[in-house]
């Protein structure tokens, strides 16, 4: 399926190419590059375009496309989820996904590449099954190689996943601290409208596990309102059949980190925004310059704090410099890319936070047509914001105690305010 | 922590090859330029010279004995490779390490291999061996990867090597190896088509393995190699379905994809009901969400196959996968395959998709606004998940202007509208244009909004931005085009604007305004051309055509006020660079300007050129998508991709249901209701072994057998059955049966197939020496004495018996009644017991034959002897050789047979004999004295008579026995230990 695959930065050098079946010139990349030139912003180049003998495929994640070549027919969103899933590996194995960190682990990433495809196909992309075959680079292994050279980061053995049926879990872990954690994380993706109306708002939560048990442990874990939960996905782990007669997730955890469950709270529910936006932002004809007044104010927090609250405006190409006072926290203005941040920080509701001042113009640009739209970024600790709450956590099949931890956090999704 | 205990005891020799290392640096250092040299030269492509040179040093540290050195120059050598410069020049070099002991030595130059083997094929062969060797390693890891490497050599000239490898391989224990054969049919497939038939043969195999892990790769060999093949998955289709949710996700994909174009072929549309009926199925949906209902609504009218039903069913839960293209194929497959009503179940994950990475929002976008064409009302819930945010990307945001278009019905489209009004204003003009045409879209659907619409889009011909205007211009113009009665005011309004507006389809589009409705703007329309005529020569090719155009409208309705105009412009035209603009005008001044030569058409220029023009309709651009299968790359390019499989149409009427019927469905069906919940909190390490276990039974099926359940199933019913089933589909399983079942002759259960099948005779026993054993002794048996041997005839009561006959006598001074077989254990023991012995009088004795199914096992059938008084529990223990039945084969069909059985079926050993033992009579004497089996005729006299004949026949034995998973004792054992002399027990 998946032929060749290229990795591309920012500024258009393949700096890595591999192939699974006869070699594909790199030249094939020029019709991506064309594509590329076209679109003003690298996020929007098509994901899938046409050549005369192949098609190609892209991501573009963390300032790097990843270019594939395919030849046939395939079901585009295999190769994507595919590429994302090399991503994730490379980020899981190397703790980023930059360009220097991919050229400084080649022969690494060229032996994880070999073993994720075989012919096209996936052959394994479980991340434990390939840490037992390509060890992830450790400092000590480092300095052991560099002294002796004779350390093997591959191993010999099919790893245990790949052959049971449940190739996420390798046998045989050991912990003397026996433990599982939890993050259940909310993002609330909105719309605001000019004049404060919600024009949508949703509610999507992921439950992050960190789970470092002893043998093999099978865990069951339980909310107290399931009902809130409208559409979810499962890591392959969770039985399906459990959750739809228990509405309890029950599973042999990934050693490690993991993302456990997606989650959709229902529409029905009405979201409580935790904060509003007042906002005046408007350009004068008469001279090239504008006025900016932003206050930001806590809604429906439940008594918790607002902290790391950002607001982010991408300004129109005409203005040129901000001229502004914040009465909390710190603003930039970036010349370049015409981006407004405004880093506030911790909520006070009783001193509002506000930015103020004026905006300088162009001279001779007419007055930008719209205004910019405000993106808004937050976190509260320990609330989720559709109230679901984890009950409680059971494991069978091991006798020891583990430490159990439940973490909520609440955070802004894409939640936008239009002016 | 084992790091730090590793460096400890490896200290001192870290510190001895520290030095060795510092060396390896010097020479790194010394490399590192002469590695820039060699980019360079290869970007301009370089003479050879130059980096021939600058690999010098790396041929030397692969030459060298340091394992290290190897290393750290392989690792190097895998840079160039990665970065994509050549190093093929060190293939001899490298290729020697092939053999190497360091693992990721081996691994790196694999990954050379692959990558050079094509260029260099004559030293490529060089590492096969290698590959061969390790394709016998009892390390299935190791076994995995040579088959990996070896066939992705891409060397035509092993092309009969790899095809032997992967035979073995497709029979390997092992389900990890299996499935690396399934890849590798692929590629070979690739490099030698040719070998099309005997891979769809090996393909036919996999197909019926029963591991997840092998389902996945070989549907995608299948689809591969042989799409149009579905006959090969009638049999195999419910274990598919069944198997479905186990398979790793990847597999999941290509199997739902295959599966659905099958189901396309194989049932009849659900969709046959009209609308209304839709409505009430909608409702009975809702009530309930069991099938059972649903299905009975449609009862009336469409029966669906339980087949069809099976698949919907256990797709289902995988709408819950975490990977997305998993979801996508569910949710096509429910689009191409459910009932109407059922579709809406896809819908909610679709919208959860859309949270996913950009790149996986475009494709589930595109899918949407294909699906939202056909059926608005599946996804109007979700309209707000359409909703754009000025982050998103500008095909994200087309995509979902598209699908917020496509949703507008009269009941929303006010929301939509407000929407709408926010994106034109966007600073991405790209989008506001394209909101301006959404806006045209819904104006020519929802007849209520059309005139808001028009009034909104004539507010935005003030806009400042260029672009929207001229797109406004564009729509209006086609908007009115569908009612241009009451709206002269707007044509005026724009004629207003003209002057300002530059881009020149906005000009164009004002232009064929005036001339098409000239009539009712008589004053501008004029004076618009005159200042066309002004600058008619700065304007673009688009715009010159339009003005010749309303040149000559004018000049028929308006002669009078511009005809020199029209001439002047005709004029202009005539000389124009382009020769499209000089074409019209010739064109048109010999229809309007009457003249000798101009002949008939002049007459009706007016009808030619002032027709009343049909509306355009303004149609969605994925209008036309769906005639691909979504989800495919072709309905993402939308336009078809090579080897794409088209979705036939639902057949009138369905064909024969009962080709998928496989005999004993029972257990699989029940495993795998379990399996999904994955039997709860079994402990792993159970379902581990359960695996494992699994594993075992499904290699030693597939070796065993075609059709493994049907042979496990034991009793008459089921032998009747398969006679009835052959019955119907007798072209199709006859070949499958001879090739699958012959090398099971020996068998006494397996006799029945061969007697069925009549693909070989089981002929009679090779005359041996009879040995008897003794069952019950007279002093235990208060005077009955047993004595037993097996007559070596197939059994006459039932074939899958051992036929035994067991001598009765007599000892004491009286005579014992009612002599019967009592208790048998274990209960389930089939034994065809003799009838009663009324009487048996002292001394005499009398023969009687049993016949006892031992399952193909070495287990003792225990039974109880029982006379009228008294009951004697006897046991019965076969020689695994008694199993045995004996087969005529001519020597040509023995070979092939043997081919068969390579690998893991595959015992072969050497045998010391005396030298006064060797001769043929003896080793066949011998052998026959172990087991029951027959000799084949060898033809050829070359052979050496000696060896052959028996060998081969003993290797026979073995594999089949080891074939059924019972290798207890060995026949050849006692074999071994009596002869003295060496001889190949293998040709």
């Amino acid at each position: 399926m998946i032929h060749s695959l290229f990795l591309i930065n920012h500024s258009g050098d393949i700096f890595l190419e591999k192939h699974w079946k006869s070699v594909i010139s790199r030249s094939v990349c020029d019709y991506f590059f064309e594509a590329k030139e076209k679109a003003a912003e690298p996020e929007n180049v098509a994901p899938v375009l046409q050549t005369p003998h192949h098609y190609l495929i892209t991501i573009y994640r963390g300032k790097l496309f990843f270019l594939s070549v395919v030849q046939t027919e395939a079901p585009p969103l295999f190769v994507i989820e595919f590429l994302h899933r090399v991503a994730d590996i490379f980020q899981d194995y190397f703790g980023e996904c930059s360009e220097s960190v991919i050229k400084d682990n080649v022969v690494t990433v060229y032996e994880l590449l070999e073993e994720m495809l075989d012919n096209g196909f996936p052959l394994a992309t479980e991340s434990n099954v390939l840490k037992e075959m390509i060890r992830p680079p450790t400092i000590l292994r480092s300095v052991v190689n560099t002294l002796t050279g004779t350390w093997s980061n591959v191993g010999d053995t099919l790893p245990t996943g790949q052959l049971s049926n449940i190739p996420w879990r390798r046998a045989g872990v050991k912990y003397t601290n026996n433990e599982a954690y939890f993050d259940v994380i909310e993002e609330i993706d909105a719309i605001v409208d000019k004049s404060g109306t919600t024009v949508c708002a949703e509610i999507q939560g992921v439950i992050e596990a960190c789970v470092r048990l002893t043998g093999m442990p099978d865990l069951t874990l339980s909310f107290m309102n399931p009902r809130l939960l409208d559409d979810v996905s499962f890591h392959p782990c969770v039985r399906f059949k459990r959750w739809e007669s228990e509405r309890a997730l029950s599973f042999i955890p990934p050693d490690g980190n993991f993302t456990l469950m997606n989650y959709h709270v229902s529409s029905q529910n009405l979201v409580a925004l935790p904060v509003y936006v007042k906002q005046s932002i408007s350009f004068f004809d008469s001279g090239p310059c504008g006025r900016l007044d932003i206050t930001v104010g806590p809604k429906q927090t439940m008594g918790k704090t607002v902290e790391a609250l950002m607001v982010t405006i991408h300004m129109p190409k005409a203005v040129l410099s901000a001229n502004l006072t914040a009465t909390q926290g710190s603003y930039t203005y970036d010349l370049a890319t015409k981006v407004l941040v405004w880093d506030i920080g911790k909520l006070n509701p009783q001193k509002l936070p506000n930015l103020k001042g004026s905006l300088s113009l162009q001279a001779g640009a007419p007055k930008p047509e719209d205004n910019p739209s405000l993106n808004i970024d937050l976190k509260i600790q320990q609330m989720a914001i559709s109230g679901l709450k984890v009950s409680r956590l059971e494991m069978f099949g091991e006798k020891y105690k583990p430490f159990k931890g439940v973490k909520y956090l609440t955070k802004a999704g894409k939640f936008q305010v239009r002016t | 922590m084992d790091v730090g205990f590793c460096l400890r005891s490896e200290a001192a020799g870290a510190m001895r090859t520290a030095l060795m290392s510092a060396e390896n640096l010097q020479l790194t250092l010394k490399a590192e330029p002469s590695q820039e040299e060699r980019a360079l030269t290869h970007t301009k492509r370089g003479p050879e010279e130059t980096h021939k040179a600058g690999n010098e040093d790396l041929k030397e540290m692969l030459e060298s004995n340091k394992e290290s050195l190897k290393l750290e120059a392989m690792k190097r050598v895998v840079g160039l490779i990665a970065k994509g410069k050549n190093a093929s020049e060190l293939f001899p070099a490298v290729v020697k390490n092939v053999a190497s002991k360091n693992i990721e030595l081996k691994k790196l130059v694999y990954v050379y291999l692959v990558r050079y083997a094509e260029e260099q094929q004559d030293l490529a062969l060089l590492s096969i061996s290698t590959f061969q060797r390790a394709l016998k390693e009892p390390n299935q890891f190791i076994r995995a990867s040579a088959l990996r490497v070896l066939s992705s050599i891409r060397v035509p000239i092993i092309v009969p090597i790899m095809m032997l490898a992967i035979k073995e391989a497709a029979a390997d224990m092992s389900p990890y190896v299996r499935k690396t054969s399934a890849h590798a049919i692929q590629k070979l497939y690739s490099l030698d088509p040719d070998q099309k038939e005997q891979l769809i043969e090996v393909i036919e195999k996999l197909l019926k393995d029963k591991s997840t892990l092998v389902a996945g790769s070989v549907v995608v060999a299948f689809e591969e190699v042989c799409p149009d093949r579905i006959d090969l998955i009638h049999k195999n289709y419910r274990k598919l379905c069944n198997l479905l949710v186990d398979v790793e996700e990847w597999g999941q994909v290509v199997i739902i994809s295959m599966l659905t174009r099958y189901a396309r072929t194989q049932f009849t549309s659900p969709w046959k009901e009209g609308a209304s009926f839709e409505e009430n199925n909608e409702k009975a949906f809702y009530a309930s969400d069991s099938e059972e209902k649903s299905e009975r609504t449609e009862a009336e009218a469409y029966v669906m196959d339980p087949d069809h039903r099976l698949l919907l069913r256990n797709t289902k839960p995988l709408l819950q996968s975490r990977n997305t293209a998993v979801v996508m194929s569910v949710a096509q497959l429910y689009w191409h395959l459910a009932p109407r009503h059922e579709v809406n179940l896809v819908t909610k994950s679709l919208v959860r998709l859309l949270r996913s990475h950009r790149e996986v929002q475009y494709i589930v976008l595109q899918n949407i606004a294909t699906m939202s064409i056909q059926r608005k009302g599946m996804f109007e819930p979700y309209m707000k998940s359409f909703y754009v945010r000025s982050t998103d990307a500008t095909h994200i945001k087309t995509l979902k202007l598209e699908i917020l278009t496509n949703l507008a019905n009269e009941a929303n489209i006010s929301t939509i509208l407000r929407e709408f009004q926010t994106y034109v204003k966007s600073q991405d003009k790209a989008f506001a244009a394209a909101t301006i045409q959404a806006i045209g879209r819904c104006a020519t659907n929802i007849s209520e909004v059309t005139d808001t619409c028009l009034n909104g889009l004539v507010l935005l011909l003030s806009n400042r931005d260029e672009t929207v205007v001229a797109e406004s211009v564009v729509v209006i113009k086609k908007l009115l085009q569908t009612q241009p009665t009451q709206h002269s005011e707007i044509i005026k309004h724009m004629a207003k604007l003209f002057d300002n507006i530059t881009v020149s389809m906005a000009r164009a589009s004002i232009l064929w305004l005036m001339g098409e409705y000239c009539d009712r703007v008589p004053k501008i329309a004029p004076d618009v051309l005159r200042k066309m005529a002004k600058s008619f020569t700065a304007e673009e090719d688009i715009v010159k055509l339009q003005t010749v155009n309303l040149a000559a409208k004018l000049y028929l309705t308006n002669s009078k006020q511009t005809k020199l105009l029209t001439q002047y412009i005709l004029n202009l035209g005539k000389y124009d660079q382009s020769y499209d603009i000089r074409d019209r005008t010739r064109f048109i001044r010999q229809l309007i300007v009457p003249n000798e030569k101009s002949g008939a058409l002049n007459k009706y220029a007016r009808r030619i050129l002032l027709a009343p023009k049909p509306a355009p309709v303004l149609e969605s651009a994925f209008k036309d998508r769906d005639r691909y299968q979504l989800g495919t790359l072709s309905h993402s390019l939308n336009s078809k991709a090579s080897g794409y499989q088209e979705l036939s149409d639902w057949p009138a009427v369905a064909p024969d249901q009962s080709v998928r019927n496989v005999e004993v469905v029972e257990p699989v069906r029940a495993r795998s209701s379990q399996r999904f919940s994955l039997s709860g909190p079994a402990s792993s390490s159970e379902s581990e072994e359960q695996s494992s276990e699994e594993s075992d039974k499904t290699s030693s099926d597939s070796g065993k057998s075609s059709s493994g359940s049907e042979e496990t199933s034991s009793g008459s019913d089921s032998q009747q059955k398969k006679k009835k089933k052959t019955k119907k589909a007798p072209q199709k399983k006859s070949k499958t049966a001879a090739a699958s079942r012959c090398y099971l002759f020996l068998r006494g259960k397996m006799v029945a197939d061969v007697y069925s099948r009549a693909s070989f005779q089981v002929t009679a026993p090779s005359f041996g020496p009879v040995k008897t054993y003794e069952l019950l002794h007279h002093m235990t048996g208060k005077g009955l004495s047993a004595k037993y041997h097996f007559p070596r005839q197939p059994c006459l009561h039932q074939p899958g018996m051992v036929a035994v006959q067991v001598t009765l006598s007599n000892g004491s001074d009286r005579s014992l009644e009612e002599i019967h077989v009592g208790d048998r254990s274990p209960a389930s023991l089939n034994i065809h017991c003799f009838n009663t012995i009324e009487r048996l009088e002292p001394e005499a004795s009398v023969t009687v034959s049993m016949g006892i199914d031992f399952s193909d096992s070495t287990q003792a059938a225990n039974f109880q002897l029982c006379t009228k008084e008294d009951g004697f529990s006897v046991s019965i223990q076969p020689a695994v050789g008694e199993l045995l039945m004996p087969s005529s084969l001519s020597e040509q069909d023995f070979s092939r047979e043997q081919g068969k059985l390579l690998g893991m079926n595959e015992t072969s050993a050497t045998v010391a004999m005396a030298t006064a033992n060797a001769s043929s009579q003896a080793v066949k004497q011998r052998v026959l004295s172990v087991a029951n089996v027959g000799e084949v005729p060898s033809g050829a006299p070359s052979i050496s008579r000696r060896d052959v004949p028996p060998g081969p026949l003993v290797m026979k034995t073995l594999s089949s026995v080891l074939t059924t998973g019972s290798c207890r004792p060995s026949p050849r054992a006692p074999f071994i230990r009596d002869d003295g002399k060496r001889s190949r027990a293998e040709t």
